[in-house]
């Protein structure tokens, strides 16, 4: 019982970030459509970019136009995740540790990590997902096959899998801050890497695929759930992805509370 | 004439010991700039081999020439000025740069340098290792070879003065953003980025003609690789000196308005 209401505490805290980000980005409604012209601009470049490829062949690597438009879906969802809760959030934080002012956060009474995690919500930027949503309807289209209720639920988990995965790689990279102060550009490393997940990671040379897949789990973000979507997915990976969200999420946790040792706050 | 040398000099100095003081960011900034050509060797080098080898003239090892040098002549005449002169015109802090006596594009120029001289000790290495995994194949010209620091500083010179009359738009609006996201958009395809050009339908390889992209880009990588009849070089060359022309004159056009505008905003 306990446990049930830390976990609507959780939400509310949740929910009261998103009130904030919805009532602070009202004043700027004129970002709304620039956002919208940004979303349609970079999707537009995604799909043209996939039409000049598949002018050229009817597959790449075995996978169909339509398996490709799924997974840029894919990567617009886990894209829309980053750019609406994970990277402002992070943001936030880093410049908190700089300035001292992490303080505020510590001393509220809820989890630090959550509270850091989704202090800050950019909702323009759910136009992401909604395009994610739209592609994936498309493909869905194309393939003209009926998803099964059993293959919705193992893309579900994947693609839950996935996003905890990022979140977990992006706070492992933040906490970092607590130890060198300026690390703001090392979220530079996880976009310019992301870039390479809107294609099947299966196309990589052996070295690069190894990287994205474990040195940066780019892999579990986005191939993995697409693989699921089109039935591709062998069972096995579900089970995998799940494990190594478990796992990060287990390190990051550790290694947060281990860099939170390390904070010396504002007055020192 | 030497005045402006010395100017240049003790701006040079100045960027490449800023520069030094934050290399980690450089360097992970670099990242950026060497994933995207390498995802799309990737991808072609997949299509050709299913292609049965080759695709519009490149094979695997022509493709990965491509995107080396395509790689190399971006590094060579990229500009960031775009992103900084929104900040600059936002926080006042152009209005120092105008109180000094030299035209404030010659202190961008050293920073552009600086930063690439510096970041060369980073490229040559990572070529050198994309080139040993992915075993490019040229077909070496001699005279192609000889001409080509000329196509690369017409293309720099060419695509500098383009990006800061761009950058002049934050004179104008705070969402420069999304103009420089169109103008990236219609770089990635029309340069030849995204992917050779042969690749293209022939109507859209016309629409590249007409613009300047393909001539700071793509026009270069071809001479590297001896892709081009020098009947077909000096045509380039032609090109890239009219657009040169024409990035100057819209510089200077928009600088002069820019300006205007700015003093009035002062009051």
């Amino acid at each position: 019982m306990r446990r049930l209401e830390a976990d609507v505490h959780l939400w509310q805290i949740f929910r009261s970030y998103l009130r904030v980000g919805l009532l602070t980005e009202m004043e700027y409604r004129i970002n709304f459509w620039i956002n919208l012209i940004q979303s349609l601009l970079s999707a537009a470049v995604a799909l043209g970019a996939l039409a000049v490829v598949f002018g050229q062949t009817d597959n790449l690597g075995g996978w169909t136009p339509a398996e490709m438009i799924a997974l840029l879906g894919v990567y617009y969802i886990i894209g829309a995740l980053i750019r609406v809760i994970i990277r402002p959030s992070m943001t936030q934080f880093m410049e908190d540790v700089r300035k001292g002012t992490l303080d505020f956060t510590l001393v509220k009474p809820a989890d630090a990590q959550w509270l850091i995690s989704v202090q800050k919500v950019e909702i323009w930027q759910l136009m992401d997902l909604v395009i994610g949503i739209g592609l994936l309807g498309l493909a869905l289209q194309r393939m003209g096959e009926r998803v099964g209720l059993q293959q919705a639920f193992i893309f579900g988990v994947t693609l839950l899998a996935g996003g905890l995965i990022v979140y977990s790689f992006w706070l492992i990279l933040s906490t970092f801050a607590f130890w060198f102060v300026r690390v703001d550009n090392i979220q530079v490393i996880f976009t310019s890497l992301y870039e390479a997940g809107r294609w099947p990671i299966t196309i990589y040379p052996g070295w690069l695929r190894m990287m994205l897949t474990f040195l940066v789990p780019v892999a579990f973000a986005t191939t993995v759930p697409a693989q699921a979507f089109t039935g591709r997915l062998e069972p096995g990976l579900m089970l995998g992805a799940l494990a190594l969200a478990a796992f990060m999420l287990i390190v990051a946790r550790l290694f947060w509370r281990y860099g939170l040792r390390a904070y010396s706050g504002a007055s020192a | 004439m030497s005045h402006l040398l010395s100017v240049y000099k003790g701006y040079f100095r100045t960027s490449l010991a800023v520069q030094f003081q934050y290399r980690a960011a450089m360097f992970i900034w670099l990242l950026g700039a060497i994933m995207e050509p390498l995802v799309y060797l990737v991808v072609w080098r997949t299509v050709a081999l299913q292609q049965g080898g080759s695709v519009g003239g490149y094979d695997v090892g022509g493709f990965a020439a491509y995107y080396l040098t395509m790689m190399l002549v971006n590094h060579f005449t990229f500009s960031w000025i775009m992103w900084e002169y929104d900040y600059r015109i936002r926080s006042g802090e152009f209005s120092s740069l105008l109180l000094k006596p030299v035209h404030p594009i010659h202190s961008d120029m050293a920073d552009n340098w600086a930063y690439k001289l510096f970041t060369l000790t980073l490229y040559v290495p990572v070529a050198i290792g994309l080139a040993w995994l992915f075993r490019p194949t040229w077909n070496v010209e001699g005279w192609a070879l000889l001409v080509l620091p000329v196509a690369l500083i017409l293309a720099f010179l060419t695509r500098f003065f383009l990006d800061w009359s761009l950058a002049m738009s934050a004179f104008w609006t705070t969402r420069v953003q999304a103009i420089n996201q169109a103008y990236f958009v219609a770089m990635l395809f029309f340069s030849g980025r995204l992917a050779p050009l042969t690749l293209f339908p022939p109507w859209f390889q016309r629409i590249a003609d007409f613009l300047p992209f393909r001539w700071v880009m793509a026009f270069p990588v071809e001479l590297a690789l001896g892709r081009l009849t020098p009947g077909q070089a000096l045509i380039g060359f032609g090109v890239q000196l009219g657009w040169m022309a024409a990035g100057l004159l819209l510089l200077n056009l928009v600088y002069r308005a820019g300006i205007r505008r700015y003093a009035a905003f002062g009051g």
